[in-house]
């Protein structure tokens, strides 16, 4: 099937193009870090997880909303969903390879990765971490590829694909609950010592993962043969919505315990995100753009006749999108290591080698990403009932 | 093969295995013997004092910490983002940040406290390594394996002390004086204390141990007749952030000997 990736529009191979000169940018920018060290990049003694921790504890998020459309596809038979789900299955497995290049590139040591292996460790989360992972890309991949396959030859898909799909359900929500546990179970980083910590990671990943989805399905609209029903378009939007609701409900359940509860440790790094510490204020424009697109973006998506309005709801979404990269993708790290084990405060400002390694990984994804979604939709143009 | 050369082949591995399983064993009686015999200093829990008051001169703490980082090669980074450190000082509103208050006296305030690994009882590093490079002996002493840590800094996230340093550039281009009898790190590994296994194995006491003239006192805790458990019996002491319930071995009194208690 792959070989349908080879042919495509003028438009296509311009896209590619510029997919791999950007994978070549992030793979000069990593030589440099892998001769030169992580010196390179801004991270230091104290906040040592930069943007790569933060872009992979985002992406596995995203690799987890696919769950969003396999749920009511899958054990509620909502039909409009039917076309989406594999969308929604190869956006998983493009976002879980993201998050293993940016795991790797994190390393100070790559060439020992496979110690994770060599010397598994069940104490520890990353382990965890690793095996469900690398679980989810397998199931993802082999779920898509084999309906996919059937589909082309004009079969039904096979009993046991049906079984692996109710298995990737609670597997979705157990990588995001894990990459979680990387986070709160640690003494002495307050922000992230909190027991709705998964549930955060959940709530925020189900309304930025299905956002991003709409808004590929409508571009996809756009510029192929790949219609997506208004009415999944829908069913998705309000997904995204109450998603939304719940996270921007659980930030405040945080600041309500650190600030009724007057405890130092839990305050600080709230007080250092949205007002600045000790003169400290990187963060605060982040921050308080994060609150207001939450915001805006959820007053959008909860009136119907925005909702309904394909231009306000790309807007609105793109609103929530940013704003749980905001808080899950820069702030939720950074502020963990605020302020350090003496009280002091040290800021982080990633490096331009840095940004260019990030931005080499994304294009990876996307690059990964169209090829899978080239092969669904010329699967589905060459054979809308399946007759060959 | 035939099936009576298989089970040959069966039977001559089992014999194979055995014999490996007996080597190893011979090893490992060996290994006892070594130990036995060896002069290394053994003990169920190492523990160190700390004399706060006899390390009140402006340079004790310096001169404590450039031995020890002469001894175990420690490079001298002066960027702080990127600088190693095994032991070093802070003043006390910074080391025991929860009990800073306004009321506290000058001569507290304007104190330093040496601060190093706290050789936890239940090391947080230990628990999120997912490679066992950082583990914890039997004498209580938390160690690395240089050779084994692949660099993720998940211990560094864990550690609530901020006792370890991470090797973001090339160590080796900072170390004024190599020390020869021991080895040095390479690039992308994390690093900390190891309260000198390799003196204690030789049957020597920690480099600031010695280096401290006696304000840092070293011994077994599990030993009820040892020094660190009679000079804990007869002052107050404090350590650092024990509300997180991980035991730091790293005993601060502050205003020293028997007469401060």
């Amino acid at each position: 099937m792959l070989e349908k990736a080879l042919a495509g529009s003028k438009g296509y191979y311009a896209w590619i193009g510029f997919l791999i000169i950007l994978i070549l940018i992030g793979l000069a920018a990593y030589l440099k870090q892998f001769q030169y060290g992580l010196g390179v990049t801004g991270m230091s003694r104290d906040v040592t997880w930069g943007l790569y921790i933060s872009q992979f504890t985002f992406m596995v998020g995203v690799a987890a909303s696919a769950v969003m459309v396999a749920i009511p596809f899958y054990l509620h038979d909502h039909k409009a969903f039917g076309p989406v789900v594999i969308l929604g299955e190869f956006l998983a497995v493009a976002a879980v390879i993201v998050c293993v290049l940016f795991i790797f590139v994190d390393l100070g040591q790559p060439g020992r990765m496979l110690n994770l292996v060599l010397h598994p460790t069940p104490s520890s989360v990353m382990f965890w971490d690793m095996v469900v992972l690398m679980g989810y890309l397998l199931l993802n991949f082999i779920i898509g590829w084999t309906v996919l396959g059937t589909e082309k030859k004009g079969f039904p898909a096979p009993g046991w694909v049906k079984v692996l799909t109710y298995i990737a359900i609670p597997w979705a929500i157990s990588i995001h609950t894990v990459t979680a546990f990387l986070f709160a179970g640690l003494p002495g980083r307050y922000y992230w010592l909190t027991a709705i910590m998964a549930a955060r990671f959940l709530s925020s990943a189900f309304a930025a993962g299905p956002a991003l989805l709409i808004i590929i399905c409508l571009t996809l609209r756009k510029l192929t043969s790949f219609k997506t029903s208004a009415e999944a378009i829908q069913s998705l939007a309000k997904i995204v919505t109450y998603a939304m609701i719940a996270n921007v409900f659980f930030v405040l359940l945080e600041v309500f315990t650190a600030f009724y509860s007057n405890i130092p440790g839990h305050m600080a790094a709230l007080k250092y995100l949205f007002a600045g510490l000790d003169g400290y204020n990187n963060l605060v424009p982040f921050m308080w753009t994060a609150a207001v697109l939450a915001i805006l973006g959820i007053t959008l998506l909860l009136i119907p006749r925005m909702r309904r309005n394909e231009k306000v709801l790309v807007a609105a979404l793109a609103a929530v999108f940013i704003a749980s990269w905001l808080d899950k993708g820069i702030g939720l790290v950074l502020g963990g290591f605020v302020p350090n084990a003496f009280g002091k405060v040290t800021e982080y400002i990633p490096s331009l080698t840095e940004v260019m390694i990030i931005a080499g990984i994304y294009a990876i994804g996307f690059f990964v990403l169209t090829i899978l979604y080239k092969v669904v939709i010329a699967v589905r143009e060459q054979s809308p009932n399946a007759e060959h | 093969m035939n099936r009576r050369d298989f089970l040959k082949a069966i039977a001559a591995l089992g014999v194979g295995g055995a014999a490996v399983y007996k080597g190893s064993n011979h090893l490992k009686a060996q290994a006892a013997v070594m130990k036995k015999s060896s002069e290394a200093k053994l003990a169920g829990h190492w523990a160190m004092v700390i004399d706060v008051s006899r390390f009140q001169k402006p340079d004790d703490i310096k001169q404590v910490a450039a031995a020890c980082h002469r001894f175990h090669n420690v490079p001298k980074i002066d960027d702080p983002d990127h600088e190693i450190k095994w032991i070093w000082q802070e003043d006390f509103e910074h080391t025991f940040a929860e009990l800073e208050s306004q009321y506290l006296s000058e001569k507290i305030k304007k104190m330093d406290f040496p601060v190093l690994c706290n050789h936890c009882e239940n090391p947080p590093c230990v628990r999120v390594c997912p490679t066992k490079a950082t583990f914890k002996r039997a004498d209580g002493i938390v160690a690395m394996d240089y050779h084994r840590c692949i660099g993720c800094r998940f211990c560094m996230a864990a550690c609530p002390f901020g006792a370890r340093s991470f090797n973001f550039i090339d160590p080796r281009l900072f170390i004024e004086e190599v020390n020869p009898e021991l080895a040095s790190r390479t690039i992308g590994v994390v690093e900390k204390c190891n309260f000198c296994v390799e003196r204690l194995a030789k049957g020597q006491e920690p480099v600031c141990v010695k280096a401290a003239k006696g304000a840092i006192i070293f011994g077994d805790l599990d030993d009820p007749d040892s020094t660190v458990r009679k000079v804990l019996n007869e002052n107050f002491f404090i350590r650092r952030k024990v509300e997180l319930g991980t035991g730091p071995s790293i005993y601060y009194v502050i205003r020293g000997g028997v007469a401060g208690a």
